[in-house]
């Protein structure tokens, strides 16, 4: 804003007055700091109560380890747990790709062709209401123990979401920017590509950052049916062995990857929705 | 040119809802000359809007004849003659001020008549928006949106300019300023003009004639005519004539 009221030609009301902008971009700062540390603090402080339980009320190893036990894991067997993140993330990346595609596609049709909204929804919601822990085994037996059923697990997961945001992100559109491009005799495809997707960025965004986090849980809990790597089938393993420190690295893991591909679709969303001030969603 | 802008002889609107049929418009005959500046006055539900939306073909007549410059509505909206401005400025939130005033130009083979458009630099300027063409509509405020539709609206040069109450949401200080600049633009331009409003000053200062219309149905119920010279400016509203105009105009609605 700055920039552009020193570039105005009118009188504004704009001031040079240092002392005051300097006060103000440290209160900001202080502010934004301690957005940040809090948080930070206060995980640090149930960590450490965390530890203090374990020790102190002598709890043992398999039943709860303690978060030293946990890091000393996730340091000593590193290799193992990243070697299992690979496939896991390629499943989830590659279900959260083929599932919002679909989503957006299908979306895309509703809009054209109300019939085929009409036809073909209340069966996508009948194929929601099946729980994940459902769908795995059905799908395990129609394709095999590869990647395959995962990748398709991870982007069922993903699809309804998508789906429903993005239809609505293309059909609400403003009525009278609507009527306005009649006036402006706008064919189909122009109020499409020209006001429709535009209008759905900000609602496909919201249903992606859900996606990002659910691709990555469709893709374990796939791995917990006959699989022997990923980071599901080392949620089984370490589980059935009592190994709790590697079960909690396991998670810990999977959990950071799923945290990692939300803060991605983050950033790509803030290189992308520039327009809309960031109170909206 | 004493051709007519608009010609509407007896034309009735319909709509069909689960309540049943109501009849928005009944018997609307109207004749706007070129150039001419009316403004539209009415209680809620006496049709204004709908008459500007079957002028812009955006409602079809369910009765009645209908020219608009000479043409059918449909010829006259897709030879890019018609320019509408809302009472929300629909600005595309994505675009900056000088790409939500280049639209019109973008759609509906709006290259096509390149040359006979205006210069949407120039367009800012004439709505004192010189400046802000970077700007993003979140970053203005109502007043200064209603403006960017404004200049958005006459970048094709439209001969009929159709407003639905471009100031209703704004506050009195920003609408009396835009009542005068709307006057300025109109005096540069010489397009044709029909103004929707609820105000009875803003309807009186604007037009050169009001159209008062009836609710339930929608009907004319008169046309007062605003002998008053232009240009016209704010302080215009103090004076006695201006006064008697508006006391007759309330006195007409009541009967509405």
């Amino acid at each position: 804003m700055a920039t552009r009221s020193s570039a105005l030609a009118r009188p504004t009301a704009f001031v040079a007055d240092a002392e005051a902008d300097a006060r103000f971009t440290a209160r900001k700062n202080r502010l934004m700091w301690r957005r940040r540390l809090l948080p930070l603090a206060a995980a640090i402080l149930l960590i450490a109560l965390w530890q203090f339980t374990v020790v102190f009320f002598e709890i043992r190893p398999f039943i709860a380890p303690s978060p030293l036990a946990v890091a000393y894991t996730l340091v000593d067997r590193f290799g193992i747990l990243m070697q299992n993140l690979l496939p896991t993330a390629i499943e989830a990346f590659l279900g959260f790709l083929i599932g919002n595609f679909a989503a957006i596609a299908l979306a895309t049709a509703f809009v054209h062709n109300k019939t085929v909204e009409e036809a073909f929804f209340p069966i996508v919601v009948l194929i929601n209401t099946i729980p994940v822990v459902a769908k795995a085994p059905i799908l395990v037996l129609l394709m095999g123990n590869g990647i395959e059923p995962k990748v398709a697990i991870a982007a069922l997961i993903c699809f309804f979401p998508t789906l429903v945001n993005m239809t609505r992100g293309l059909t609400a559109v403003n009525p009278q920017a609507l009527e306005l491009m009649r006036v402006l005799s706008a064919s189909d495809r122009e109020i499409f590509w020209k006001l429709r997707v535009y209008n759905s960025l900000p609602y496909l965004f919201s249903a992606l950052k859900i996606a990002a986090s659910t691709s990555v849980i469709g893709a374990i809990v796939a791995e917990w049916i006959g699989t022997t790597t990923g980071i599901g089938a080392l949620i089984i393993e370490a589980t059935y062995k009592f190994d709790s420190p590697m079960l909690y690295a396991t998670v810990f893991v999977g959990a950071s990857f799923s945290v990692a591909f939300f803060f991605l679709i983050t950033v790509i969303e803030r290189l992308v929705v520039k327009w809309e001030p960031q109170a909206v969603h | 040119m004493t051709a007519l802008a608009v010609a509407c002889d007896r034309v009735d609107v319909r709509f069909t809802t689960e309540r049943g049929t109501v009849t928005a418009l009944h018997e609307v005959s109207l004749d706007v000359e070129d150039g001419a500046f009316l403004t539209m006055l009415g209680p809620s539900g006496c049709g204004k809007s709908t008459l500007l939306r079957v002028v812009a073909d955006l409602i079809e007549p369910s009765k009645g004849a209908l020219r608009v410059l000479g043409r059918s509505p449909r010829e006259a909206r897709s030879k890019r003659e018609i320019g509408f401005v809302f009472q929300d400025s629909a600005l595309l939130a994505w675009r900056s001020v000088l790409a939500n005033v280049e639209l019109p130009l973008e759609v509906g083979g709006g290259a096509s008549i390149a040359g006979h458009t205006a210069s949407p630099r120039e367009l800012l300027e004439l709505v004192g928006l010189k400046g802000w063409e970077d700007a993003y509509p979140h970053e203005l405020s109502g007043g200064m949106r209603q403006r960017v539709a404004i200049a958005r609206a006459l970048v094709t040069r439209p001969r009929l300019l159709l407003m639905d109450e471009p100031f209703g949401a704004l506050d009195e200080i920003t609408r009396d300023r835009l009542n005068e600049e709307l006057l300025r633009v109109w005096e540069q331009t010489r397009t044709t003009i029909l103004f929707v409003t609820h105000s009875l000053y803003e309807a009186a200062f604007l037009g050169q004639k009001v159209l008062m219309l009836a609710a339930n149905p929608g009907r004319v119920r008169e046309i007062v005519p605003i002998d008053l010279p232009y240009p016209r400016r704010l302080a215009l509203r103090e004076t006695p004539e201006f006064v008697r105009l508006v006391a007759r105009l309330r006195a007409v609605l009541e009967t509405c």
